[in-house]
């Protein structure tokens, strides 16, 4: 099947000023997303994960060029979207939407719930008449489980994961084919985070969509992903479909990841063992030489700090020039209480 | 005798369209050095039972019950008493580093200002005593480091000196609100195995708040469980975890995905959290859950039902023998 969305090297830098800069200094780059590549088919979820500040959340805004990006972003084959002009883009932006991390930031507050469910559907299809406009919004609400006498309140008035169901109907109205979630259940209950889940997945089912699903909590992208992709400092550090990572990471970055998600089970989490990681994240103004990853590495050794190694294989993608399953020098039981 | 008894809590608040009844009737005890966990999701309650035995609430809160710390009535006692206890026998960390420090003062200000305030030391026996406990939480560099401002510190270290200044006075207990929820899967790993090493070292009694039943399943012997501001259940971790017999216990642990697991299943819980202004009737899970019938409007109570276990329901899921 060819890519929905075929993405190849994709950079995005910030320029940094520091204080006292004179107008005509140079300023210096931060390189939030650095050579990310990949594909994705439609239908399909291609789950992101990593710690903060990795460049995840950049990564999908680069892609629809909420901030400026180089490379390709080809959509279906066809169109460079980082080629276009913001006018050329609109009819693209229909294609494309995305679902945020705070359900109440990312609603206006002075708008009751049918205007926004409403607005995107005005922008992108004005020609829609106002009649089959309320009943595409009604169908809509009907659809992610909000009640029809809703439509006149406010979003203040409802709850963390309702705001979420408006902030997807939002979404879904113009009919898109790739859906990007930025975090959508981190900051939700973890009751409420399994329906939203349920909700995104049976929506993905009937309405044939794509989704990248950006999330650092490891085991609800295991939970909802056909892809992974694991990012460290704007790299790829692994990627590959989803059993495949969670069952046989190469990478000791995703082996470190994996290891440090805590199980809801006594016995499972006091016996489990871990990849200590040492060091914090280094500064994306100064990464290191060579794989960006090193420093923290268990496994680091002189020559990674010479090359900088790239995502290469077919399917099972590693950035690593030892890559291996986990080896027993390197774990430590976790002693916890 | 146990090293905090709290019997009947109630805590409430007078909001603008009547009383909010945020923890009802919590009963709980914990031993000298023992770890609990307190899980609930937000609105649970956990938080302000937290607050009322620190005598940290609201304004507008209003607390009825007993809090007894160390045979002591600590509940709305004066603030001088409350001011040495919070100062020198209890000690809490909390959620968000940031804003738990002082932004305006070097680390070893705050630090020493502690023990020269409440143990007497002077101020090179402070700093020497500060720096000590930096690198019992492994903050490396710490002589070098304790000059810094809070800001150049990462989330991590700054909870790391959170958890270094909870200890400077050798607590007997330990309250830590969600330590690690603003914080990586990789740091969190990191605090926890440090909290549990202190924990070792120090002897000191810990009571953990957070959500997320997979730290809960590292670090507590006990757990207790609460919804809508009432203990829904509590016992030790393993069987709690294991064979959990409330539904709401049960559904919470179904709607978690566990990353060893092959699909990692989730499974929601329907409906929402109860609105604590106007709580439903008798069991606050009631509204959600699948087993509830007509005797959960009236609230069952905290029963004892195997050894050291005891919840609140009418209708278990299934007997556990004894």
């Amino acid at each position: 099947m060819s890519p929905l969305l075929s993405v190849r090297d994709l950079h995005v830098k910030f320029p940094i000023t520091r204080a006292g800069d004179m107008p005509w200094t140079k300023p210096r780059y931060l390189h939030a997303v650095n050579g990310v590549s990949f594909d994705l088919e439609p239908g399909k979820t291609l789950g992101v994960v990593g710690e903060s500040g990795c460049g995840k959340s950049t990564l999908a805004r680069g892609l629809i060029q909420m901030v400026p990006a180089t490379g390709q972003v080809n959509w279906r084959n066809e169109t460079d979207l980082l080629s276009l002009s913001p006018r050329q883009m609109k009819p693209f932006r229909s294609e494309i939407q995305m679902v945020f991390q705070d359900p109440l930031a990312s609603l206006n507050p002075r708008m009751t719930l049918g205007q926004i469910i409403a607005e995107p559907l005005k922008t992108h299809r004005p020609d829609v008449p106002a009649k089959e406009r309320r009943a595409r919004v009604a169908q809509m609400m009907e659809r992610v489980g909000l009640l029809p006498q809703m439509i006149n309140r406010y979003p203040h008035e409802f709850s963390g994961g309702q705001c979420q169901r408006i902030g997807i109907a939002r979404a879904l109205i113009v009919e898109p084919k790739l859906l990007i979630c930025d975090e959508p259940v981190s900051a939700l209950d973890v009751s409420i985070q399994a329906q939203v889940i349920e909700l995104l997945k049976e929506l993905q089912r009937d309405l044939g969509l794509a989704m990248i699903f950006i999330a650092h909590d490891l085991s609800v992208v295991k939970n909802i992903s056909d892809e992974v992709m694991v990012l460290f400092l704007g790299r790829i550090m692994e990627k590959a479909p989803k059993a495949m990572l969670y069952d046989q990471p190469q990478h000791p970055y995703t082996q470190a990841l994996l290891s440090a998600v805590p199980i809801p089970d006594p016995i499972a989490e006091r016996a489990k063992q871990i990849v200590p990681m040492t060091g914090d994240m280094p500064s994306p103004m100064n990464p290191p030489s060579g794989c960006v990853f090193r420093g923290r590495c268990p496994r680091a050794q002189a020559d990674c700090a010479e090359v900088v190694p790239q995502p290469d294989g077919d399917l099972h993608r590693v950035a690593c020039i030892h890559p291996g399953p986990m080896r027993e020098s390197e774990l430590r039981q976790h002693e916890v209480s | 005798m146990s090293l905090l008894q709290i019997n009947n809590l109630s805590v409430t608040f007078d909001g603008e369209d009547g009383p909010v009844h945020a923890v009802n009737d919590l009963s709980l005890s914990v031993d000298r050095g023992e770890t609990l966990g307190i899980v609930g999701e937000s609105g649970s309650g956990k938080s302000q039972t937290a607050f009322s035995i620190m005598g940290l609430l609201a304004p507008n809160g209003r607390t009825d019950g007993s809090v007894r710390f160390d045979g002591q009535e600590i509940l709305g006692a004066k603030p001088k008493l409350l001011n040495k206890i919070r100062a020198e026998r209890i000690a809490m960390i909390f959620q968000d580093p940031m804003t738990s420090l002082n932004p305006y003062m070097r680390i070893a200000d705050q630090m020493t200002e502690v023990l020269t305030l409440h143990q007497g030391l002077s101020k090179r026996d402070a700093l020497a005593e500060s720096v000590r406990m930096l690198d019992a939480v492994k903050i490396p560099a710490a002589k070098e480091r304790i000059r810094l401002f809070p800001h150049e510190f990462s989330g991590g270290m700054r909870q790391r000196v959170m958890i270094a200044m909870s200890l400077l006075c050798k607590p007997d207990l330990l309250i830590a609100d969600e330590p690690t929820t603003a914080l990586d899967v990789t740091v969190q790993a990191q605090i926890m195995d440090l909290l549990g090493d202190l924990q070792k070292d120090f002897g000191m009694a810990t009571i953990l708040i957070t959500h997320d039943l997979g730290v809960v399943a590292g670090f507590c012997e006990r757990v207790l469980v609460m919804y809508g501001g009432r203990v829904m259940e509590q016992g030790p971790a393993e069987p709690l975890f294991a064979e959990s017999t409330h539904p709401y216990t049960r559904g919470l642990l179904a709607a978690v995905p566990r990353v060893d697991d092959e699909d990692a299943t989730m499974k929601a819980i329907p409906g929402n959290p109860p609105n604590m202004a106007a709580p439903p009737e008798g069991c606050p899970f009631r509204p959600r859950c699948n087993y509830a019938g007509e005797d959960c409007r009236v609230m069952p109570p905290l029963a004892p039902f195997a050894e050291q276990r005891a919840r609140a329901c009418h209708r278990p899921i299934a007997e556990v023998t004894a």
